[in-house]
C-alpha cells in the first residue's frame, strides 16, 4: 500500500499565488522519503494540505489510501507531523503537551499514558516529564514534538526541517531517531536544508520547485547520475601553481591545497600517480562538499 | 474514533488553563464585585430606596452576578482560542481527527465552567451583603447557563475573526461592557424616559438580566419566556456561524 498518493494536486491562495501547479507523487510504506526544494518551492504548502492545515485548491491527496477530504478522520489518524516552528503550548508540562495529543486522536487515558511514556522515553525527555515545555532547551524541544506526533502510532511520519538550528552533536542523536522510528515500520517524509542529512538517512527523493516536482527517483540512481567527484587535497609542500594532468580539472585553492574534478569514468588512482610522479605528495584528501548538493543546485537553477 | 475523550481532553485543558491562572480569572472578580455591592449596594443604595418593591441592593444582585457570567464565559473563550491561535498550538487540534463540533463544544465548555464559576463566586460575596432568596433555583441555573453558553460562543466567534489581541478586547471593552452597565443591572427601565426604554429593548442583554432576576426575585421589565426565546435563537444563529467559519478555516487555516 502506498503511504501517501497524491494525484494533480494544485493550490492558489487568495492573493492569486500559485503554490501548486499539479503536484503528482507516491510514497511507498516503510520509505524513507527526502522531499527537498528551495525556499518558496512549495514544500511548507504541500505539507500543510497533506496535513490538513491548509485547504487544497483542487487534486487527491490519500494517506494510508484514504482521502483527506471524504476520508478525513481515517486520513487524519494515519499521519504524525513535526512542523518546521515550535507549536505546542509553552505553558504546559512536557507531559501534558504529549498527552493532551495522545486525548485529541481519542485514546483512552490508561493507554494514553502508557504511549506518553514510551515516546517520551525513546525521546529521552521521561526526566523532563514534569518540565514546563518553555523551560525546555531547543533540542529538547524539537524532540519533544516528534515524541507527541508519536504518540498515536503514526503510519506515516512528516518530518519537516527537524533538526533546523540544532547543534551537530543533537542532530547526530535525532538522526539515529528517525531510523530506529523508521526501522519501526514507519513511514518517513523528511524535508530538510542539511542535504547530507538527506543522503545519509533516505532511500528515495523528490525535488519541488516553483511548485511543480521536478526530479522523483531513488537516492542511488539520482547520485549515480553525478558525473564529478570534486575532491580538496592537502599537500606536504607549499605550491605557486596548480599541476597539469590530463583528464583532471585542478584548481589552487591556497599554497597547501588543491581542488579538482575528478570524472567518475576515470577514477581517482590515476591522479596521485601522477601527483606522485611531479613530487607532489598528498597528505589528506576530503570531499569539497555533499554529493546531493552539487546536483541540487543544478537542477534548481 | 472516540470523540468524546477529544471533547473531555479540550474541556480539561480549559478549566487547568483558567484556575492556573486564578489570580488573573478568579480573583479580580470577587474584589471587582465586593466593590460594586459595598459602593452602590450599601453606600448609594440606602438613599435609593426600593426599586420594583425591592430593596436597591437586591435589585442590583441579580444583574451583577449575570454581568459577571457574561464577561467570564465571553473573555475566557476569546482568550483562550485567539492564544491558541497565536502560539499556533491549534495546529495540535487541526491535524487530528477532532471534528470542528467537538472544538467548538470544547472550548464553550471552558468558557461555560468559568462563567458559571465566577458566578457562583459572587453570589457567595452578595450572600455577604445581601439576604436574597433565589425563588426558582432550576430556572436561575437554566437562563445564567444559557448566558454563558450564548456568551462563549459570541467569544469563540471574536477569536476566529481576531488577528491581534487588540482584536480580542475591542467587543469586551466597546460594545460587552457598555451593554452590560445599560442592560439593566444597576437600574429597571421604568426609570427611563419613554424614548430611551424604546432604544433600551434593543439591548439583548436586557432580557438575559431580567429573566435571571426574574427568577431570583420575582421582578421582571421583560417577559421571562420571550427572554429565554430570544436567547436560544440567538445560541443557535452564533452555534451555525462558528460552525460554519471552523467548516471554511477562516483565520485558522491558510
Amino acid at each position: 500500500m502506498k503511504a501517501l498518493s497524491i494525484h494533480n494536486l494544485k493550490k492558489t491562495y487568495s492573493n492569486g499565488f500559485e503554490a501548486l501547479k499539479g503536484i503528482d507523487l507516491e510514497v511507498e510504506s516503510g520509505d524513507f522519503f527526502a522531499l527537498l526544494g528551495p525556499n518558496g518551492a512549495g514544500k511548507s504548502t504541500l505539507i500543510g494540505i497533506i496535513s490538513s492545515l491548509v485547504n487544497k485548491s483542487s487534486g487527491q491527496v490519500a494517506i494510508c489510501g484514504h482521502d483527506i477530504q471524504d476520508q478525513s478522520a481515517a486520513a487524519k489518524s494515519c499521519i504524525g507531523l513535526v512542523p518546521q516552528e515550535i507549536n505546542f503550548n509553552q505553558f504546559e508540562t512536557t507531559k501534558n503537551v504529549v498527552l493532551n495529543q495522545a486525548g485529541f486522536y481519542g485514546i483512552p487515558r490508561k493507554q494514553a499514558l502508557i504511549n506518553t511514556e514510551r515516546c517520551l522515553k525513546q525521546m529521552d525527555l521521561w526526566e523532563k516529564r514534569d518540565v514546563v515545555s518553555r523551560r525546555l532547551s531547543g533540542g529538547m524541544k524539537r524532540r519533544l514534538m516528534i515524541a507527541r506526533a508519536m504518540v498515536h502510532n503514526p503510519r506515516l511520519l512528516i518530518l519537516d526541517e527537524p533538526t533546523a538550528g540544532v547543534d551537530i552533536e543533537i542532530r547526530r542523536s535525532m538522526w539515529k531517531l528517525m531510523e530506529e522510528v523508521n526501522q519501526s515500520g514507519t513511514t518517513i517524509i523528511l524535508t530538510t536544508h542539511y542535504l547530507e542529512e538527506a543522503e545519509s538517512l533516505c532511500r528515495n527523493i523528490a525535488i519541488i520547485n516553483n511548485g511543480q516536482i521536478i526530479e522523483k527517483s531513488s537516492m542511488h540512481d539520482l547520485l549515480s547520475r553525478i558525473p564529478l567527484e570534486y575532491f580538496v587535497l592537502d599537500v606536504a609542500a607549499p605550491l605557486t601553481e596548480a599541476p597539469q594532468i590530463q583528464g583532471y580539472a585542478i584548481h589552487l585553492a591556497d599554497s597547501h591545497s588543491l581542488e579538482v574534478a575528478v570524472d567518475k569514468s576515470l577514477g581517482i588512482n590515476s591522479l596521485f600517480q601522477q601527483l606522485a610522479e611531479q613530487g607532489i605528495t598528498v597528505l589528506s584528501l576530503k570531499n569539497k562538499s555533499n554529493r546531493l548538493e552539487q546536483l541540487f543546485i543544478d537542477l534548481v537553477q | 474514533m472516540n470523540y468524546y475523550i477529544a471533547f473531555l481532553t479540550i474541556f480539561f485543558k480549559e478549566i487547568r488553563r483558567f484556575t492556573r491562572i486564578w489570580p488573573q480569572t478568579l480573583l479580580p472578580p470577587a474584589i471587582t464585585t465586593s466593590l460594586y455591592f459595598l459602593i452602590f449596594g450599601q453606600l448609594i443604595g440606602q438613599r435609593v430606596g426600593s426599586v420594583n418593591g425591592q430593596s436597591y441592593m437586591d435589585y442590583i444582585v441579580p444583574g451583577i452576578i449575570l454581568m459577571s457570567v457574561i464577561s467570564h464565559s465571553y473573555s475566557n473563550v476569546v482568550s483562550s482560542f485567539y492564544s491558541t491561535k497565536f502560539q499556533r498550538h491549534i495546529e495540535e487540534l487541526l491535524v487530528a481527527p477532532v471534528p470542528n463540533s467537538v472544538i467548538l463544544l470544547g472550548y464553550v465548555s471552558g468558557g461555560i465552567a468559568r462563567g458559571l464559576l465566577v458566578g457562583s463566586v459572587v453570589t457567595g460575596i452578595a450572600m455577604m451583603f445581601s439576604q436574597f432568596s433565589v425563588l426558582n433555583v432550576g430556572m436561575a441555573l437554566w437562563v445564567a447557563f444559557l448566558t454563558s453558553l450564548l456568551f462563549a460562543l459570541a467569544g469563540f466567534i471574536n477569536a476566529v475573526f481576531a488577528d491581534s489581541f487588540d482584536d480580542i478586547s475591542i467587543i469586551p471593552n466597546f460594545v460587552l461592557t457598555p451593554l452590560s452597565y445599560l442592560g439593566g443591572v444597576f437600574y429597571s427601565i421604568a426609570m427611563l424616559p419613554e424614548f430611551w426604554q424604546k432604544i433600551a429593548l434593543a439591548n439583548p442583554i436586557l432580557y438575559m438580566i431580567n429573566a435571571f432576576r426574574f427568577c431570583i426575585i420575582g421582578v421582571s421589565d421583560i417577559d421571562i419566556q420571550l427572554a429565554i426565546t430570544m436567547t436560544i435563537m440567538f445560541i443557535v444563529l452564533l452555534t451555525l456561524i462558528a460552525l460554519a467559519l471552523l467548516h471554511k478555516g477562516v483565520g485558522i487555516k491558510n
